[in-house]
């Protein structure tokens, strides 16, 4: 029996991929597929470093089609089995993405994401939000956690294979170029020493027995004759999803109690949200600070109870409108004022949402 | 008294009969596939995997565990099963134009990495589940809905030729032949070594399988032996291209 990877708590300094591969394991993830793409490789890196040690497997595949189809073989075979990628990466993904959503397949995706359309950037976007939450023919049965810190980085992949292997839906821990490739702080940890306990996998094929006379084979499809056989199936689908969602769904926030705006954002554009409230409030602004944790399931109840108090919603996001869009639809008959900062593709500092702060409140 | 033959014993008595269209050579394909899985007493060890088009008809078709996945994409799935369990025996099962166009990468990488799964390919020489469309494996001249004045090589090229591909592709170890259900005796011995390959994790093995498609072609019984066993072999050369140790009597 290998060691474990961690033991106890330890204090590092390193960069966000290297944290998505050594939470991976201290999840205790058993295969990684992956194709090549910035800003995601490091995790690959680190990966196939470490895995001899621990008995885990690699396999690198021909595109990312394949990685996520070997990722769902990975997974049918009752593997905690996960896959990484990025822009051009996870417009390919989606489409073994939504053969897992078919069958409830529980696969992890993690996505760094970088600039687009197209090629675009290998540095930094919040530009996949409503590819990795809606993207594919189908219904967006997905969960996406979105990241802040390196911690959370860690906290969530572990989490992630939770999430997936307890409702059966893929899931995707959702970063980009600068929490890849920037170094902070964090503490590792062992997820038991924490009282995490790792939902426990299953094969969906190839268990005992001989099938036909000790069990029925298991015979499993994405296609259907029939509108109505595929509509009664959805229906069950939908029907978990809107169950778990608010068991899933997951937010930050303060002080919006009294606030007249309150500033949303997500990822690591909170950071400079949050930087930038406090600074606000110190200067008199009455200005809150709302996050959503998961872009999907959103947190519903919680948003709606902001923007049914606040008389100003600022979405401040590295999109155009991808985080907005997500934030209207939940909030929808709210009379607060949409406001909004947009970079697609470019970074967001803490003076630039306080500026737009100012000029707003004029 | 006329005595039927029996089914093979992994097949799913209660989804019989099939699927396919009538004439169709996918029922010969998979008894094939059947009857050298009962021989070899494998049914509780293999995953059929199949893909779309015509072959996503066979997801209920074995008393075995079966997962049907997406146009071209059934070699990545039963590989990254096979990656993650070596105790599984993976099939998968895909016509032609999920072999060698959508799917081409995966088939390609799947014989360069030498996975150690067997893919079978049924080639009728068109797409039949989308309606007859010109497939890579199209004959030269032959007519299809996208091909309606007959295949021109100049402007759309010459048929694939699969199983050559992977033989010169695969590494040591693999396993490629091309059978046809004109002769299922020697495609079952193909197919059955293509399984034994697997088991002794030799490498890849691929097995062709020339097919029928009389809806699609539009043809009598008569005509449609005559366009697999005259136009078709002239093109496709049934044999083994590559075996790993010694030929066995079976399947020559």
């Amino acid at each position: 029996m290998p060691e474990k990877p961690i033991q106890g708590e330890k204090r590092v300094f390193v960069t966000g991929n290297e944290v998505v591969a050594w939470a991976a394991l201290a999840a205790g993830a058993e295969i990684m597929y992956g194709y090549p793409i910035t800003p995601q490789n490091e995790i690959m890196h680190y990966w196939t470093r470490m895995i001899p040690k621990y008995g885990r497997r690699f396999l690198q595949t021909e595109d990312e089609l394949s990685a996520g189809f070997t990722t769902v073989g990975g997974v049918l075979a009752g593997r905690r089995a996960f896959t990484a990628t990025a822009g051009p990466g996870n417009t390919l993904m989606q489409e073994p993405i939504s053969m897992a959503e078919a069958m409830r397949l529980p696969i992890v995706v993690v996505v760094q994401q970088r600039g687009g359309p197209s090629t675009a950037t290998v540095i930094y976007s919040q530009q996949e939000v409503t590819l990795t939450t809606l993207g594919g023919n189908g219904e967006g049965l997905r969960v996406v956690y979105s990241t802040a810190t390196h911690q959370e980085l860690f906290d969530y992949t572990i989490k992630s294979f939770n999430t997936a292997w307890k409702y059966r839906f893929p899931t995707f821990v959702l970063g980009d170029g600068y929490q890849a490739k920037m170094r902070e702080s964090l503490t590792f940890y062992d997820p038991a020493e924490r009282g995490i306990e790792m939902v426990p996998t299953d094969a969906y094929v190839g268990r005992p027995g001989m099938p036909g006379v000790d069990r029925p084979p298991k015979h499993m499809r994405n296609t259907y004759n029939m509108e109505e056989e595929l509509y009664e199936v959805l229906q069950g689908y939908l029907a978990d999803f809107a169950k778990a969602a608010p068991e899933i769904a997951e937010h930050e926030t303060f002080d919006t109690e009294d606030a007249d705006l309150v500033i949303i954002s997500h990822g690591v554009v909170s950071r400079a949200c949050k930087m930038a409230v406090r600074d606000l409030r110190e200067q008199g602004y009455k200005v809150g600070y709302f996050r959503p944790i998961t872009l999907r399931p959103m947190p519903e109840k919680e948003l709606q109870e902001v923007a049914g108090k606040a008389k100003q919603l600022l979405v401040v996001e590295s999109a155009q409108g991808q985080l907005a869009r997500l934030v209207k639809e939940v909030i929808y008959g709210s009379t607060a004022e949409m406001l909004s900062l947009f970079k697609p593709g470019v970074g967001i500092t803490s003076e630039e949402v306080i500026a737009r702060v100012k000029e707003i409140k004029g | 008294m006329t005595v039927q033959p029996a089914m093979p014993k992994c097949w799913r008595v209660e989804t019989k009969p099939h699927k396919f269209c009538p004439g169709c050579g996918h029922g010969l394909v998979l008894k094939a596939l059947g009857q050298a899985i009962d021989e070899l007493g494998i049914q509780d060890k293999v995953v059929f995997g199949c893909d779309i088009g015509c072959s996503l008809l066979s997801w209920d078709f074995f008393n075995m565990d079966t997962v049907q996945t997406h146009h071209g994409r059934t070699n990545p799935v039963i590989t990254g099963m096979k990656r993650a369990n070596s105790d599984i025996i993976g099939v998968a099962y895909m016509g032609d134009g999920g072999g060698y166009a959508i799917g081409a990468q995966h088939l390609v990488s799947s014989a360069t990495r030498n996975e150690r799964i067997t893919a079978i390919l049924v080639n009728n020489t068109q797409y039949g589940m989308t309606g007859g469309q010109m497939a890579p494996t199209t004959m030269p001249g032959q007519k299809t809905e996208t091909s309606p004045y007959g295949r021109d090589a100049e402007t759309t090229g010459s048929p694939t030729q699969g199983p050559e591909m992977v033989a010169a592709i695969a590494p040591e170890g693999a396993y490629v032949a091309r059978g046809s259900v004109a002769n299922m005796k020697q495609l079952k011995g193909y197919i059955k070594k293509a399984l034994e390959n697997q088991m002794a994790g030799n490498g890849f093995s691929f097995v062709e399988a020339l097919s029928l498609c009389p809806t699609n072609w539009r043809t009598n019984a008569k005509d449609t032996w005559k366009f697999l066993e005259e136009d078709m072999y002239k093109y496709f050369k049934v044999g083994e291209l590559r075996v790993p140790g010694p030929r066995e009597k079976e399947g020559q």
